[in-house]
């Protein structure tokens, strides 16, 4: 029997897999297809404070291998969650983490002060890398300054251990993970989408209606990999690997590359068991390996 | 909600550019209602990526029909297809046509714009066993875009159709076939999918005669299940409109909830 659990020292999950925020809605969308207590932790969609609009469609654009979103982070707000969703999640022994959204540095600082109170939230995501956040994918995560200044504020803020989830839309990603670090992040969590565009040749209009969107799916996982292991082998906080994770195999290599855990997005669209499926692939390869640990593959990656 | 990683083809049936497939997926078969929907998942690679969503077409005991055309990689790896196959599907999806007890007796119009026929049979056969007269009309370009006008008539369902060329049935669009229609008579209700502007011009119809509607609306759609937001349209919500997940609160909505070709939140 293998110990799947993975320790990211301010929080104990039971298996390395996570479920990524915006790809499975406030968790219970899946409960009619996945035992939400299998998880080793529960993403949320990202949270401004009020309810937020949202993008005009269409919203999605499907690639090869990959799907370019611009939702614009759709959402509830935090009232709406704390009184409706939240009372829905008590059951589940799973650690909810909130991804926290904001327009300014004080909202995200809003958004966290008002969740403090909330005992079921495990840690906060800070999400400063959506690339619908503003036009042209603007968002703090493209520069070291923005990211310290605005994680330094949440940490003030947060009760709760801080996850700081990052954009891979920049020239030197090790940067702003060093300095999320650097400001007190927990953990980073990386990637996010990549900004890009998809035309209709037909009409030559764009796909979207937010011309660009952030494509995430298989065709990202290699850049992401890279990404996370340059990150992995810069900070001394955890890592947590995301990008184009479909199978048991995807997620391993990320762990591979020195990932503490994984979330799993997109494949979550294709198949809602998707999470439990990659959490099973994990330990048969690890049965079959006759590995005692799964933190034993955390950062093995052998170069000669 | 469910997943059927294994429902086999039983049979399938193309004309053309459409196709029909029946599937045996017992449980999902069971809990299906008129104007929910199936995902499917067109092949075990990761192209196409996501998911296809399809109105259910008919159930028949244990099995459904999903009726579509060829018009992308997706539907048309479906389109190869063979009896005995099996696909990944999951469903039954989103709200359907509410059908109101008032209706008993009465006659309801029905009206399928090209592919937007799909739904529209699996409600006539709901319709007819609770009492109600369904009358339907089917528009296609030409005529080998009603495809599914025998299946109808064999079904003893009382149908109308006309074409954009006139090559058969009445010359025009379907909504001005219906235009006649509501000329002489006034249904109890009318439920429609197709094109959004024939369902937008029938919106208005039904408005100016005082005829509830619903309409079944269709979106690219990622999850199915309210995951992702990524399939919304807008819809009023009291005095305010908003983005609203087709997946989960429609595909079937009341003609004054919809504001067509909404653009802006």
């Amino acid at each position: 029997m293998t110990n799947l659990s993975v320790n990211l020292g301010f929080l104990k999950l039971r298996n390395p897999v996570l479920a990524a925020s915006g790809t499975f809605g406030y968790g219970l969308e899946f409960a009619s297809f996945v035992d939400l207590d299998k998880l080793g932790g529960i993403i949320v969609k990202g949270l401004y404070f009020y309810p937020r609009p949202g993008n005009p469609p269409p919203r999605l654009a499907e690639t090869h291998s990959g799907l370019i979103n611009s939702i614009g982070l759709q959402g509830i707000g935090v009232h709406a969650f704390c009184e409706k969703i939240l009372p829905q999640l008590e059951k589940t022994r799973t650690p909810i983490i909130v991804n926290v959204c904001g327009e300014a540095d004080e909202e995200y600082a809003a958004v966290i002060d008002f969740l403090n109170k909330q005992e079921r939230i495990a840690a906060f995501e800070l999400n400063i890398s959506c690339p619908n956040m503003k036009q042209n994918g603007v968002c703090p995560a493209l520069n070291s300054q923005a990211t310290f200044s605005i994680v330094r504020l949440a940490k003030r803020t947060s009760l709760r251990p801080l996850i700081t989830k990052l954009s891979p839309n920049v020239t030197n990603i090790v940067e702003i993970a060093k300095a999320a670090e650097e400001a007190g992040s927990d953990a980073v969590s990386l990637v996010n989408t990549f900004l890009a565009l998809a035309v209709d040749v037909e009409t030559r209009r764009p796909r979207l209606g937010n011309v660009f969107g952030g494509l995430s799916g298989p065709a990202i996982k290699p850049l992401a990999l890279r990404m996370v292991y340059q990150v992995a082998a810069a900070v001394k906080i955890p890592v947590i690997g995301i990008g184009g994770i479909m199978s048991g195999r995807d997620a391993l290599e990320f762990l591979i590359v020195g990932a503490k855990a994984v979330e799993v997005g997109t494949a979550n669209l294709v198949d809602p068991e998707a999470t439990i499926r990659i959490i099973q692939e994990i330990e048969d390869y690890c049965r079959e390996k006759k590995i005692m640990k799964v933190e034993d593959i955390v950062g093995t990656l052998k170069i000669d | 909600m469910l997943k059927d990683a294994r429902a086999r083809i039983i049979h399938k049936e193309s004309w053309k550019n459409y196709h029909l497939l029946g599937i045996e997926t017992p449980r999902i078969a069971r809990e299906a209602q008129p104007g929910q929907f199936l995902m499917v998942r067109v092949n075990s690679q990761l192209y196409p990526l996501l998911r296809r969503p399809f109105s259910i077409h008919a159930r028949e005991e244990d099995a459904v029909e999903i009726f579509f055309v060829k018009t992308g990689i997706g539907t048309a790896i479906l389109a190869e297809k063979k009896a005995e196959e099996s696909l990944d599907i999951i469903g039954p999806l989103g709200k359907g046509f509410t059908v109101e007890e008032s209706l008993k007796g009465k006659t309801a119009c029905l009206i399928g714009g090209g592919r937007g026929i799909a739904p529209i049979y699996f409600l006539a056969q709901e319709l007819r066993s609770r009492d109600i007269h369904p009358k339907i009309f089917y528009g296609g370009k030409t005529a080998a875009d009603l495809p599914l006008l025998p299946k109808f008539e064999a079904a003893g369902f009382e149908i109308l159709s006309s074409t954009d060329d006139g090559s058969f049935g009445f010359r025009g669009l379907v909504s001005e076939l219906l235009k006649e229609e509501l000329e002489r008579s006034r249904p109890a209700h009318i439920y429609a999918c197709g094109p959004e502007p024939m369902m937008k011009t029938i919106t208005t119809l039904a408005d100016a005669r005082n005829v509830p509607a619903q309409f079944s609306l269709e979106s690219i759609m990622g999850c199915g299940i309210g995951a992702c937001w990524g399939c919304v349209k807008r819809i009023k919500r009291g005095d305010r409109a908003e983005w609203v997940k087709i997946c989960e609160e429609g595909p079937v909505f009341y003609g004054p909830e919809i504001v067509w070709e909404g653009k802006e939140p």
